[in-house]
């Protein structure tokens, strides 16, 4: 990564009369004047960068040298799974016949397209233990909604319309609550218990009939597994309510335990987390949704069958939950999760999720001296520290996030989980090897020494980016959120 | 995965542990699923190649004649190339500004963009695709107007975006109504009569519509308006470089999908859902926003603003749960835009509107079809009328056979055809002679 700031927009580098296109002579006759009346065609005219595609090529390679990936450096980013991307799925995504396939071309000419999604579908009906799965799903949070939208479906298909509540625990992702609301669920919050899993008792209490579902993260958010999960299961299914579960830290129970087997009726799987598919900035990801058996009449529209003859369809049902998506979902994000499926298979895949709890307790084992653990191991993918055990030095959980910055790291998910005051939370993943974790442990252990001997120095970071401490009120008092209004 | 057996070994013990199953002491018994999974032994790269080429072999890309919300433009090959720079692709949302600028700035790029195509002030950092931001937009509405809730939708918004916020509104809460379509275009008595009635949160309505057809929405907004309720728009976005703005409609919200920016058509994905606003709404906008501000250095620098993340979205209070946004796709919008520049983008829709009027007046002239909506402005996308003896689905499976992907069947009788700059004259004329000889 670039330390010096680029920092030009592209704006900026437009220049009247620069193109940098490419295309074919016009060959017919007629064009926009011609086909629409002035009064529905654009009066202003059309404000875009006019730039040559050796300017457009530069820009945003120096734009990127200001940015860090997964291929920078190591990225422990709590709840996010920043595993490394193996090159071969961008190579199996970026296939020109692929590209050229339009929704609404007939079924027989994309057999091959349909049956990768199907292909899919089966393995992480597998890895889930679940019946049926859903590709469509944008995202976790999307994936949440559509698992809720067949919540709802199912109860109304019963006649079961008073169940207007979902439960999610306290350290739930902020998704949960959310997810829950747009589908019009009130939120029913339940406790934590000094361990970080869910208070049954609690739980108990405010189940019954008015419960639609009860959402849960198993591991949790602070990377406990919810050993009480079966009693749970059991209590949420005789109040007539589903199990939802959110697959956000699906990684570390690969190989080991199965959502549909520790009762879980619902649920999504973030293939951008624990599929390896790139993050991209924020996106495109992809959130399926599995359901047990009984459940899949409701799936969303369009479904992906293989029919009788063994061919593949893309058709819409009647008892569906409704329509999601525009098609299929973001489908060569899919292509790249059954690429890794292939490449790590049965073996490498239950390696992947133990390697990830190895390396997550190692890094707790060996920083536990010197920060806060509140919640003793043994945790799975992630674990969360309550900031320095030392709180005299003034220094905070965010000051440790920015020093991180100064040595090459991503900093860990910060003030995450909302159970404690200075939460960092940290994953590393398996595929860090443990030089970079000793490399990372070290740096940590000379945070913690820099705090007491000389706190300036981490409250001030970081010193070496090509940012340092952006002013975010300023930024959110008065919102500037285009060039014009620069 | 790097770890050797030793590797684990020193690691193990670092932790007080004896074997990687003592790090699942935890997990009752009867939950371990104790077998290899039932899937496919581990793969070498080569094996990975083979399976997806086989795959390959089972499809067959055909010239484009469809559009239907997924429109075959042209890629410029520089896209994949900034695309595929792992500084970008393997970042994940720029939660630290510091060490984000490249995506930050990006973003920053996208929402000017945006905002210019639509002509609105403000523009988020995107959403899924078209079908997702209008029932956001949908969702916008409701929550600006707080008590009411009923939302109006023209019957000319294209069947599967409409179907989506069909989806939101039932779980949401929201009573969505279906303004009816008056020759192939939305009922304008319907509309003000509907309107009129009272209580409504907003109106959605498209351009160009799911016929391909322009429609002319004087005086809409200010129906709308006066009515307090919020006008959202649904448009295509490469047609915007040309067509009277949602900005200059008047309307409140401009929402749709990005894909016609030259996005492959992928089989349906990724694409871009994309939602502006204006800056009076920009605190209801639902999704990521990244604002400019400065750093201790002084610094132009950038970073997310006003919206929650992931942790902290609003929980139980949220009116969305999007938390993310397409991100590699809008560096794909803004490379695209900037790559075209206002004269590519005029180009691509002079010769879209040319390739499709010559590709609907030589369809007319085989005797086999008629325009649905002759007297009806359009740019790349008309609904054709198939006269008596043949069907949409005759006319499809025999294209088929010859490379062509006709249209998109909308009835028996009815068959959607589009044209891009994909399409030389000679495609044009293959496709005419062939429903010429059936």
């Amino acid at each position: 990564m670039n330390k010096e700031l680029y920092g030009t927009l592209i704006f900026e580098l437009s220049r009247p009369g620069r193109t940098g296109f490419s295309l074919p002579k016009k060959q017919t006759e007629g064009g926009v004047e011609s086909s629409i009346p002035a009064a529905l065609r654009r009066e202003k005219t059309l404000d875009l960068p006019e730039v040559d595609e050796p300017t457009v090529v530069r820009h945003y390679t120096n734009s990127s040298n200001n940015n860090f990936g997964v291929d920078t450096g190591f990225y422990p980013l709590g709840s996010c799974t920043m595993k490394y991307n193996p090159k071969i799925n961008e190579e199996i995504a970026a296939d020109a016949t692929v590209a050229r396939l339009h929704p609404a071309a007939p079924d027989s000419t994309v057999q091959g397209a349909l049956e990768i999604y199907w292909t899919l579908q089966r393995a992480l009906c597998e890895i889930g233990g679940m019946a049926e799965f859903t590709l469509n799903p944008f995202a976790g949070a999307h994936g949440e909604l559509t698992g809720l939208m067949v919540i709802h479906a199912y109860h109304d298909s019963r006649g079961d319309s008073a169940r207007t509540k979902v439960i999610v625990p306290d350290s739930a992702h902020g998704t949960n609550p959310a997810s829950a609301a747009v589908c019009g669920y009130k939120i029913v919050e339940v406790k934590s218990l000094p361990d970080g899993t869910v208070d049954v008792d609690d739980l108990r209490s405010k189940l019954d009939e008015s419960v639609a579902a009860v959402m849960m993260t198993n591991p949790n958010t602070v990377g406990m597994f919810e050993r009480s999960i079966p009693e749970i299961a059991e209590a949420v299914h005789a109040a007539g309510a589903l199990l939802y579960y959110d697959g956000a830290n699906l990684n570390p129970m690969l190989g080991v335990a199965r959502p549909g087997d520790m009762g879980f009726d619902v649920m999504h799987i973030n293939l951008h987390k624990t599929f390896s598919t790139p993050h991209g900035g924020g996106g495109p990801g992809a959130g399926p949704v599995g359901v047990r058996a009984g459940l899949e009449e409701f799936l969303p529209n369009p479904r992906v069958m293989r029919k009788a003859d063994g061919s593949f369809e893309a058709r819409d049902t009647d008892t569906a939950l409704g329509r999601i998506s525009m098609w299929l979902g973001n489908y060569t994000v899919l292509m790249r999760a059954l690429a890794y499926i292939k490449i790590l298979g049965a073996e490498g895949l239950g390696m992947a999720g133990k390697l990830a709890t190895l390396n997550a307790n190692y890094i707790m084992h060996r920083l536990k001296d010197l920060y806060l653990l509140p919640i003793p191991g043994p945790c799975k993918h992630e674990f969360v520290f309550d900031g320095l055990i030392d709180k005299s030095t003034g220094v905070t959980t965010l000051n440790v996030a920015k020093r991180l910055l100064d040595f090459g790291f991503h900093a860990p998910t910060i003030y995450f989980p909302l159970l404690f005051h200075e939460s960092l939370m940290i994953e590393p993943t398996e595929t860090e090897s443990p030089e970079t974790l000793d490399r990372f442990i070290d740096v940590m252990r000379q945070i913690a020494r820099e705090a007491a001997e000389e706190p300036q120095t981490v409250i001030d970071a970081p010193h070496t980016t090509p940012v340092s401490h952006p002013d975010d009120t300023e930024a959110a008092l008065h919102p500037v959120v285009t060039f014009d209004e620069l | 995965m790097p770890h050797t057996a030793s590797d684990i070994e020193r690691m193990l013990a670092a932790c007080g542990a004896s074997s990687l199953d003592d790090l699942y002491s935890d997990v009752p018994e009867e939950l371990r699923l104790n077998r290899p999974y039932n899937l496919p032994e581990a793969c070498s790269e080569m094996e990975v190649r083979d399976f997806f080429a086989a795959m390959r072999a089972k499809m067959k890309p055909l010239k484009c004649f469809a559009g239907g919300g997924f429109y075959d433009h042209y890629t410029p090959a520089a896209i994949n190339s900034i695309l595929s720079r792992s500084e970008f692709l393997t970042a994940y949302t720029p939660y630290q500004p510091e060490i984000s600028q490249g995506t930050l700035q990006y973003i920053f790029e996208y929402q000017t963009i945006m905002s210019r195509l639509t002509g609105m002030d403000v523009s988020n950092a995107s959403m899924y695709d078209g079908a997702t931001a209008t029932a956001e937009a949908m969702m916008m509405t409701v929550a600006a107007a707080r008590k009411r809730n009923r939302v109006l939708i023209s019957e000319t918004v294209n069947t599967a975006v409409a179907q989506v916020c069909a989806t939101y509104a039932r779980y949401h809460g929201v009573t969505l109504e279906v303004i009816p379509q008056d020759g192939g275009v939305t009922s304008r008595a319907e509309f003000e009569m509907m309107v009129k009635a009272g209580d409504v949160a907003g109106v959605i309505v498209s351009q160009p519509n799911m016929f391909g057809i322009v429609e002319d929405y004087t005086g809409w907004a200010d129906t709308c308006h006066a009515a307090k309720a919020l006008m959202a728009m649904n448009c295509q976005a490469s047609p915007l470089a040309v067509l009277r703005t949602p900005g200059e409609w008047g309307a409140d919200i401009a929402c749709g999908d990005a894909q016609s920016l030259g996005m492959p058509l992928n089989f349906g994905g990724p694409y871009l859902g994309y939602i502006c606003t204006t800056k009076a709404l920009i605190r209801k906008m639902p999704g990521r926003i990244v604002g400019a501000t400065k750093d201790a250095k002084g610094n132009r620098v950038f970073v997310l603003t006003l919206q929650a993340r992931e942790q902290h979205i609003r929980r139980e209070k949220a009116t969305s749960n999007i938390c993310s946004n397409q991100g590699l796709m809008a560096l794909h919008t803004a490379v695209y835009c900037s790559l075209m520049g206002p004269e590519g983008l005029r180009q691509v829709n002079e010769i879209s509107a040319a390739n499709a009027h010559y590709l609907v007046e030589q369809l007319c002239v085989t005797g086999k079809m008629e325009q649905a909506y002759p007297d009806k402005p359009y740019l790349n996308e008309a609904l054709m009328r198939v006269k008596p003896g043949l069907t949409a689905t005759a006319i499809i499976e025999a294209a088929e056979k010859a490379g062509i992907l006709a249209g998109v069947t909308v009835a028996d009788d009815l068959l959607l055809v589009c044209a891009t700059e994909m399409q030389t004259r000679d495609d044009i004329d293959r496709y005419v002679q062939l429903v010429k000889s059936l």
